[in-house]
């Protein structure tokens, strides 16, 4: 068991390899790939959205065909855009490059495991993320181009091939990439929980698990059980659009025709989309908050404060994901009984969200605080949090939601809350453990400016669009300049553009120091953040097994940071406690 | 030690894939319930290959529960795995023979004359078809393995995970039967 070294070919090392070190760094990658597709996306409608009907040079990098004679974008491209950008960062980016990057990453290094339950299963996990990624990639040149419904793909527009350009074949693509993406999540999501379950080293009790690997298990069982509810929810749409099935569809007239369709219900797609929807922003959210917490506890130089409710607060944001999807259809009818009901549910999540941040503000109360980049990201994952969170408190409540309902309110929401926290959490991560991913430090200064920078531009950004919203400014139109009474906000756009250029701009540093430094990085030490999890215990050179000779033993929790008695201010899990020393 | 971990590895993967299809079925199942009071929804009779099939697959799954007898016994289990393979050939043989009558009385999966009544009906009984092909290959792999008379009391992972995973899609297929029968 002790011996994992094995001859390895370039192929078994780098590409089929079933090491979850390395299939971490391809999540990585492949995930930084896609933010960055999604990221010019969004840049490019941006510019559409602050010039309306307007050439811009951006528009070079789109497909042929995306741009009218004038040199305009072409309005049904914009809805292209914008689906994309959804489905590219939420899916893509925040589930896959996020979880799949930390939970394969950091799930077998903290508990003490030579790999994963299943290193083959967990390598098939990214080959379908892998081929899911080709297929969504290619849909963006077919004839029509690709989904154009939103990353929520409502029918009708979904369900129609005929509906508009993006309803054909791209949506088909959109539908065909995202079973293969939840099949490659289904199988990371079912190995993760196993490993944990079964791996953990001697002494690795439950209760002494870092909350990374916490809030990784709890995020792959969240998973696990609302993933497959969009199937469930992707198959009626693929009967709907292939085989003329009726479950989402009702008296469709296209061109003056009737349709042979009758009883299905667009709210009943809802339901089910939104019952994986509601849990996927956790999906996303709680790996970047397992991070921060660790991140936190390490550059603070205390423990963290209030372990055991950190736990609880996730399993209870957990549970309360499963019933509160209602709240993204407070306007399709509902009984304002229900939504009551929902608006219930939903605004219970601000109590273990609260104590979460509680804790993190205690942990960082009349602390040592180094700033490392990390540490900063951290820091900004807790404000975004805040941030976001409080506009959620709004959106949450029925009576107050339909005044800003599908205006750019919900936007400056989700993606503040949502994006930028889990987005932050991740560069926490990165610049974190890109020591032990790639025996290098990454550039401080650098990091420093792509923080600010990256803080000061997404704040520009997202922040404003609450006056929008509050304006009732509508989401998802192409164009704001078509409607008098929103003629005074289009200052604003231009505004939310400049920062949005900006910021792009901005991630190149975080993508040339994250490249500079793999090669010409100075050489990490094998604990550079004096942290206390089992990674750091691991030698500075990959070895595919973890650790040379016997698996550690753990004797205490994560936190021991500045134990009174002890001669340095940390203590790592598998230092065997001093005679007479109690555990925390 | 490792093998015990690995075993029981194994174990937690199939129950916790189980929980993934549960919610699939789930997703469908509600998606059915919600759908049926809202109207436009034709009532018919569920054909009878089904009540067969159902009977067929209960009866597959009381087999199975004798193969460990066998094993303790420290006979070959081969018969008894073989005929359950062969009463789930015949349990997919009487689904296709239900649908062929679905067909006969008018219910189409679509197309101009169908009703979402008979869509959920097909896509139910399909995807709970395409679960138990599953099944199906587990069960012809722990039959070659019996055949070769491999399996102890000890050492009967497959059997143990293959029964699981069968005693689950007969359970799933009654739940999915008195759902389309009695609501």
């Amino acid at each position: 068991m002790s011996d994992h070294h094995h001859k390895e070919t370039f192929i078994t090392k780098y590409i089929f390899s079933t090491d979850h070190k390395m299939i971490a760094k391809q999540f990585l990658i492949t995930g930084m790939f896609m933010a960055l597709v999604g990221m010019l996306m969004s840049a490019v409608f941006r510019v559409q959205l602050a010039n309306p009907g307007e050439y811009s040079v951006l528009y070079n990098l789109l497909p042929g065909g995306w741009i009218s004679e004038d040199g305009a974008l072409n309005p049904d491209k914009y809805l292209a855009l914008v689906t994309m950008h959804g489905t590219i960062l939420v899916f893509w980016v925040l589930t896959a490059g996020l979880s799949g990057t930390f939970a394969n990453f950091l799930i077998p290094l903290q508990i003490g495991a030579r790999d994963m339950a299943s290193g083959f299963i967990n390598m098939l996990s990214y080959w379908f993320f892998f081929i899911a990624t080709v297929i969504l990639m290619s849909s963006i040149y077919v004839e029509g181009g690709p989904a154009s419904s939103g990353w929520t793909i409502y029918p009708p527009l979904s369900a129609l091939p005929e509906a508009i350009p993006g309803s054909g074949t791209g949506m088909t693509l959109w539908l065909l990439s995202i079973t293969l993406f939840v099949v490659g999540s289904l199988l990371g999501g079912l190995n993760y929980i196993v490993t944990i379950l079964n791996l953990r080293t001697k002494g690795m009790s439950m209760q002494r698990m870092p909350l990374t690997c916490w809030a990784l298990f709890v995020t792959a069982i969240l998973g696990v059980l609302s993933f497959p509810v969009l199937l469930s929810c992707g198959l009626l749409l693929l009967f709907d659009r292939s085989f003329g099935t009726s479950f989402y569809l009702s008296d469709i007239i296209i061109n003056g025709e009737a349709l042979h369709y009758a009883g299905g219900s667009p709210i009943l797609f809802e339901h089910l989309f939104w019952f994986l929807g509601h849990p996927e922003v956790y999906i996303i959210l709680l790996p970047a908050l397992g991070i921060v917490s660790e991140v936190i506890a390490v550059n603070s130089r205390k423990p963290i404060f209030g372990y055991k409710a950190m736990v609880g607060a996730i399993l209870l944001i957990a549970f309360l994901s499963f019933i509160v999807w209602g709240h993204h259809m407070f306007m399709t009818g509902m009984n304002p009984f229900l939504g009551s009901v929902f608006t219930f549910t939903t605004l219970l999540i601000a109590i273990p969200s609260a104590v979460k941040v509680f804790n993190w503000l205690a942990t960082l109360w009349r602390a040592n605080i180094r700033f490392t980049p990390a540490m900063l990201f951290a820091i900004g994952t807790v404000s975004a949090f805040i941030t976001g969170g409080l506009t959620g408190l709004i959106l949450g409540d029925s009576a107050l939601d339909i005044n800003v309902h599908d205006t750019y309110f919900v936007v400056g929401h989700f993606h503040i809350v949502m994006g930028l926290s889990a987005i932050y959490g991740m560069y926490a991560g990165v610049y974190h453990w890109f020591p032990k991913m790639y025996g290098k430090m990454m550039n401080k200064t650098l990091g420093y400016m792509h923080f600010w920078t990256t803080f000061i531009c997404a704040y520009g950004v997202f922040f404003p669009m609450h006056f929008l919203g509050l304006a009732g400014l509508p989401r998802r139109y192409y164009t704001n300049s078509s409607f008098p009474m929103f003629d005074g906000l289009s200052d604003i756009n231009e505004i939310i553009t400049f920062f949005a250029l900006a910021g792009a701009v901005a991630q190149a540093i975080f993508i040339f120091n994250f490249v500079y430094s793999i090669f010409k990085g100075t050489k990490a030490s094998k604990n550079p953040w004096k942290a206390n999890t089992l990674e750091w215990t691991t030698p500075v050179e990959r070895i595919h097994g973890n650790w040379p000779g016997e698996l550690p033993v753990v004797t205490r929790w994560a936190y021991d940071y500045s134990k009174p008695g002890a001669e340095e201010d940390y203590i790592p899990q598998n230092v065997p406690l001093k005679e007479g020393e109690e555990e925390h | 030690m490792a093998t015990i971990v690995e075993n029981n590895a194994k174990k937690q993967l199939l129950w916790i894939g189980m929980g993934s299809i549960i919610m699939f079925f789930g997703g469908l199942t509600s998606a059915y319930i919600v759908r049926k009071p809202e109207g436009n929804w034709l009532e018919f009779v569920l054909p009878e290959y089904f009540t067969i099939s159902t009977i067929i697959i209960v009866f597959s799954s009381i087999v199975l529960f004798f193969v460990k007898g066998q094993l303790r016994k420290n006979n070959s289990a081969f018969q008894l795995v073989l005929s359950v393979l062969l009463l789930g050939l015949l349990f997919t043989f009487f689904q296709f023979k239900g649908w062929q009558q679905l067909i006969s009385q008018g219910i189409y999966l679509t197309g101009e004359g169908s009703n979402a009544s008979g869509s959920f009906l097909y896509v139910l009984t399909l995807a709970h078809l395409v679960h138990l092909l599953g099944g199906l290959v587990a069960l012809i792999y722990v039959t070659i393995q019996a055949k070769k008379n491999i399996f102890t009391t000890k050492d009967s992972l497959a059997i143990d995970l293959t029964s699981v995973y069968w005693h689950f899609l007969a359970l799933l297929w009654l739940f999915l039967y008195a759902l389309l029968n009695f609501y």
